[in-house]
């Protein structure tokens, strides 16, 4: 056996090592030090149909992130999805008159919201609706659309 | 056949009788962990024996399985035109399966059976019947000690594992088949949580698991039969025990934790 002093060293820097790697977990896997949910403002916006989108999906604008999506539910009333989204303190010059797009990243990959700013000078509030919006492209609706139309055109013939 | 029900009978008496010996044990053992406040140093120096020595192992592991799905996942990726997401499959599987399971696979081949061995000989050269009679609790002096350790290694080690491993996976994924560094990185941070997959995954599972692997190693050596055999045949069991615990703990948590 080793003496007293040695075995405690090893072991202060086994434990230290191991709290690094929990902190790099954390940190660097989690990504808990870049965006927390607490430091933005909360909008939200109805859509038809919100497709394959997540809560924490990116809400991007110009193709920047600047917010994640927080929340995802259905409003009887209106029988349309309402989707929460907090959005970055740093952007607070965003116009009322935003328009939301669900986008689809790549073919098939995850969609994410992007916004794209309007002409009005009123600024977006805590709490505002963003009314333009459009919804998710759903592929299967998409072909069905198409097919329906190639019938369409053949029948004269 | 009466020597059959009769042998069948006797069996399963002995299997209750050890399952409640066990949780008797358990419990004394329990009851012992608050007087370790006052001998501090006989924990630290049960971590640096199964911690520390178990250090190698679980880094050498960890980044040979980190690699392996780092290339397994790609093949499989690459099909979809999905190898962006590499990051994101490596780092899941680790911290929520891998990393815990593999480390605890490891941890009771490694330390486990060092533990059975030692308090089996200890019991097999009457060390521990030697304290009682200088009316020191062998229970207090050695079993808790070592039972308290194996719980602090043991999640820590997971740590390392899975941290590890996440980086074997970016060097096989980045590094040798070209996956994209920043989508790597980003689809991994965009998907991870804190709560559900780091704390869940690597920290809960691993205080559970290095809980199981001690209390069935110290019960194991404590209640060997006291011969050379004996001690074999605890170890062994050590070995079976603790992996079929982890293994099926394992769906246990899972299913209480993700679903």
């Amino acid at each position: 056996m080793k003496n007293t002093r040695t075995i405690e060293i090893t072991v202060g820097i086994f434990v230290a090592l191991g709290m690094a790697a929990l902190l790099m977990l954390a940190m660097k896997v989690a990504n808990l030090s870049q965006f927390t949910e607490q430091d933005g403002y909360e909008v939200r916006a109805y859509f038809d149909n919100v497709g394959g989108l997540q809560t924490r999906s990116a809400v991007k604008m110009g193709g920047v992130t600047i917010g994640r999506v927080t929340a995802i539910g259905f409003d009887q009333s209106r029988f349309q999805a309402v989707v929460t989204m907090s959005i970055d303190q740093a952007y607070n010059h965003i116009p009322a008159d935003t328009a939301a797009n669900i986008y689809t990243a790549g073919l098939l990959g995850e969609q994410y919201i992007g916004l794209e700013a309007g002409g009005e000078e009123v600024e977006l509030k805590p709490g505002d609706e963003l009314t333009m919006t459009q919804s998710a492209m759903v592929l299967e609706k998409a072909l069905q659309e198409f097919l329906y139309n190639k019938t369409v055109k053949s029948e004269p013939k | 056949m009466t020597d059959l029900l009769a042998g069948l009978g006797r069996r399963s008496l002995d299997f209750f009788e050890r399952l409640g010996r066990g949780h008797l044990f358990l419990l004394r053992v329990l009851a012992s962990v608050p007087g370790l406040v006052r001998r501090p140093g006989l924990v630290v120096k049960q971590v640096w024996s199964t911690g520390v020595q178990s250090l190698i192992i679980i880094v050498i592991s960890g980044a040979f399985v980190g690699m392996v799905l780092g290339l397994q996942g790609y093949n499989t990726l690459v099909t979809f035109g999905a190898e962006e997401s590499l990051g994101l499959v490596v780092a899941k599987s680790l911290l929520r399966e891998l990393g815990p399971v593999v480390s605890a696979l490891l941890f009771a081949g490694r330390a486990g059976t060092a533990l059975t061995a030692e308090i089996g000989f200890m019991k097999a050269t009457e060390q521990l019947s030697a304290m009682e009679m200088m009316a020191v609790d062998p229970l207090r002096r050695i079993v808790a000690p070592r039972f308290v350790a194996a719980i602090i290694a043991m999640p820590l080690l997971a740590a390392i594992f899975t941290a590890v491993g996440v980086l074997g996976g970016y060097f096989c994924g980045v590094g040798l088949l070209g996956v994209d560094d920043g989508s790597f990185w980003s689809q991994m941070q965009a998907k991870v949580l804190l709560m559900e997959d780091v704390v869940n995954g690597v920290v809960i599972k691993g205080v559970v698991f290095g809980a199981v692997i001690s209390w069935i190693a110290v019960f194991e050596g404590y209640d060997a039969v006291p011969t050379s055999e004996g001690v074999s045949a605890a170890t062994t069991r050590t070995v079976v025990h603790s992996s079929l615990a982890v293994l099926g703990l394992d769906f246990v948590l899972t299913g209480l934790m993700f679903n």
